[in-house]
């Protein structure tokens, strides 16, 4: 009866001028678990949370590498934030390939916003449904960016997607100041708060999160899941009683933020309060 | 010569060249990089052209020589216009060193010899980016290469055992000057294609200069000059 | 108009020469630094070793565009692999993988005459040589570019490898201690340099063993 009548393929726009099925796809970021960035002069750290479907799985991986200079976290559709990561993987090789040096991280961002943008205007493509989180280091210096399904880019200080990011952006917005001068330990020890806030709650551990860092004179990599249990250690981060609790969840939600799960969001699924949002507002 | 890529018949193939620059010859200096060439070109033997530049300043820091083939040359100087053009657009802070803009090169040559379809030029590409210099060639079929002092065509028999005697790490733009003048003198005298209007140019990390041409000062008077067949027994 | 050039070559030969010598828990992988072209030195410090992965190194002579394409070629497939198997290829792996690359331009070949080096799964030397068009052999030593001909029957003769036609196989690995190997193939290239135009200025000998990697230089006759 109350159908939406312009979802129907991404090329339709509604009166009020909106492409609705591009407005899901950033959804999609929504559901998926949440990955946080932050970034100093030097250095830039990803971090994400790890979520299974079931006790019988494994979590699926969310941050990827993709050059010795560039790596990314994503939130969303895990299988559409593989294909992306093969193709930025491989304009890398290209590029290095060609030229013999690294590949600026910021043109490596356009392309890859340029590609998403194409599926918001094609009736036979579906936009990616993943949000990706940036990190690079280039002649310019360290760089965050956001990349989502809709097209758009920014670059940030420090940023947070998926599932319960909210906590994690209050917490960074309160602290970002500090950041450009942080050295790569407290960026660290910032992801893993900022991380924490994320989970609500659940107690921090080194198998519900990863971390990545690059840095100068540090190519991307992925820290072992024993260095990360030594620094939560070290940081004292987890004082269960501590945490503040975020805003409340309904029961039901609070285990189904697994990647592509039907799942929570930071506003407790609110359908009408993230519809009026458009696209580029996260 | 007009060129297409992918499959080319052989009437649009550079199976020989026509107009014809002669050496460069380039040296690392104390700030950045030297490059001399003279400004002939030939049409086989026919000295045709007299005020060719064959020495380009290529984006902020590089400096491009080139002997050969001038029209390849040029096609060359688009390619690398359209690639700098390129890369200044993206505004963002980020810009092709020498070393990026010879491995461009490099790929480009090798590319073509690939196709059997040659660029028909040795360049020597040099320049100066954050403070570290850069001298490299490449030629038409893609051989490519770094070093304090390099010299194409027949710079590499007459310049190079020059430089390789007299080029140290600390000279000093005006000895740079002096070391190339010799060089380009020795090409003068012995390079039959040679002429004796020279340009020399300069890249540091100020930028490129290509300085105004000149004349070398020559002596013809030595007695194997006037009169080369003396000695020489014959019925003329 | 009559014929005032010679037709163009897309080849040329830049000389030079390359050993590699395996042993029980080493490998010694060496080649000289001099680039050529007729009687033309064209630089006399270029290297032709290329390390394509933590245990596996390569040393080409041949026509230099070539080799470089083809060392281009081998790491950006090594990145790939990296990618996909998060961890360093195998030497043989490698070795694998340099003949296919060769093969796949058998009618357009590169110009490339190949040693490889490293160690393998278990620890111990292994080389490989190849010919221009991708067929390889693992053995316990070789030598390939212009000065195999001067170099090959001076290993042969200070090596004395099992026969390879023995039953059962003998392992090709040479018994000599790595100082030992490395003595050896500095001599060899000062021999080889003697008589061969197109090696010598320079010597650069990359050796791998359980402790990683190491690189040695030696100055050769510059005539």
């Amino acid at each position: 009866m109350f159908r939406n009548q312009y979802d129907t393929d991404v090329t339709t726009w509604s009166p009020a001028g909106r492409l609705f099925q591009v407005e899901y796809a950033m959804e999609a970021v929504k559901q998926g678990s949440a990955a946080i960035g932050l970034r100093s002069k030097t250095h830039v750290v990803l971090a994400c949370v790890n979520k299974t479907n079931s006790e019988l799985a494994s979590h699926q991986k969310k941050i990827f590498k993709v050059d010795e200079h560039i790596g990314v976290a994503i939130a969303g559709l895990t299988a559409d934030g593989r294909v992306l990561s093969r193709y930025m993987r491989s304009e890398c090789i290209n590029y290095s390939y060609t030229y013999e040096s690294p590949l600026p991280v910021g043109r490596l961002v356009v392309q890859l916003a340029d590609k998403a943008q194409v599926c918001t205007q094609r009736s036979w493509k579906r936009p990616y449904g993943v949000g990706l989180l940036v990190a690079g280091l280039d002649e310019s210096g360290a760089h965050l960016y956001y990349n989502c399904p809709s097209g758009n880019y920014f670059e940030y200080q420090a940023f947070a997607i998926g599932s319960r990011s909210q906590a994690a952006k209050t917490y960074l917005e309160r602290r970002f100041d500090n950041f450009n001068s942080s050295s790569r330990e407290e960026l660290i020890k910032d992801a893993l708060i900022a991380t924490r806030e994320s989970l609500q709650g659940e107690k921090l551990r080194s198998s519900v999160c990863t971390i990545a860092v690059i840095g100068v004179g540090e190519p991307f990599h992925i820290l072992d899941q024993e260095t990360v249990q030594k620094l939560i250690d070290e940081f004292e981060i987890v004082k269960e009683d501590d945490v503040p609790p975020a805003e409340p969840q309904p029961e039901g939600e609070q285990d189904a933020a697994a990647d592509q799960g039907a799942g929570a969001d930071q506003g407790g699924g609110d359908a009408a309060a993230s519809e009026g949002a458009a696209p580029m507002d996260i | 010569m007009t060129m297409t890529m992918g499959t080319v018949d052989e009437s649009q193939r550079t199976l020989y060249p026509y107009v014809t620059g002669s050496s460069v010859v380039a040296i690392k200096f104390k700030d950045g990089i030297l490059m001399a060439a003279d400004m002939g070109g030939s049409y086989g033997s026919t000295l045709r052209y007299k005020n060719i530049e064959r020495l380009k300043p290529i984006g902020k820091h590089s400096l491009l020589g080139a002997s050969g083939e001038i029209s390849d040359f040029q096609e060359i100087l688009r390619y690398l216009d359209e690639l700098i053009l390129y890369d200044n657009m993206w505004d963002d802070g980020n810009s092709l060193g020498p070393k990026e803009v010879h491995n461009y090169l490099t790929r480009v040559m090798y590319n073509r010899r690939n196709k059997f379809n040659p660029l028909w030029n040795s360049l020597i590409l040099g320049g100066v980016k954050n403070g570290q210099k850069y001298l490299g060639t490449v030629n038409m079929i893609g051989i490519n290469y770094e070093d304090n002092h390099v010299a194409t065509g027949l710079g590499n028999h007459l310049a190079r055992p020059i430089l390789r005697e007299e080029w140290h790490e600390d000279l000093t733009f005006e000895e740079g000057v002096k070391l190339l003048e010799k060089c380009m003198r020795v090409l003068l005298y012995r390079d039959r294609s040679a002429v004796n209007k020279i340009q020399i140019s300069k890249i540091t990390e100020e930028g490129a200069t290509v300085f105004p041409p000149f004349s070398l000062k020559t002596y013809w008077e030595f007695a194997a000059f006037k009169n080369p067949t003396a000695g020489a027994e014959g019925s003329w | 108009m009559t014929k005032q050039h010679a037709n163009w070559s897309p080849y040329d030969n830049n000389g030079g020469s390359c050993v590699a010598i395996a042993g029980a828990d080493y490998c010694v992988i060496a080649a000289d630094m001099r680039m050529s072209t007729g009687y033309n030195i064209l630089t006399r410090d270029y290297s032709k070793i290329s390390q394509l992965a933590d245990k596996c190194v390569m040393a080409s002579s041949g026509f230099q565009a070539d080799v470089k394409a083809l060392q281009k070629q081998l790491s950006a497939r090594h990145l790939i692999y990296q990618h996909q198997h998060n961890k360093q290829m195998s030497c043989p792996a490698m070795a694998q993988l340099l003949s296919n690359t060769l093969y796949y331009k058998r009618f357009f070949p590169y110009y490339a005459f190949n040693v490889l080096g490293g160690l393998d799964n278990e620890g111990k030397g292994c080389v490989f040589t190849y010919d221009a068009v991708g067929s390889y052999e693992r053995v316990g030593y070789s030598s390939q570019g212009s000065g195999s001909t001067l170099i090959t029957p001076f290993l042969d003769n200070q090596l004395k490898s099992p026969s390879p036609l023995l039953l059962p196989a003998q392992d090709a690995v040479t018994p000599l201690a790595e100082a030992e190997a490395i003595n050896l193939v500095k001599t060899v290239f000062a021999s080889a340099t003697e008589r061969d135009i197109y090696t010598g200025d320079k010597l650069e000998v990359v050796i791998l063993n359980a402790s990683g990697i190491r690189r040695e230089y030696m100055d050769l006759r510059r005539d």
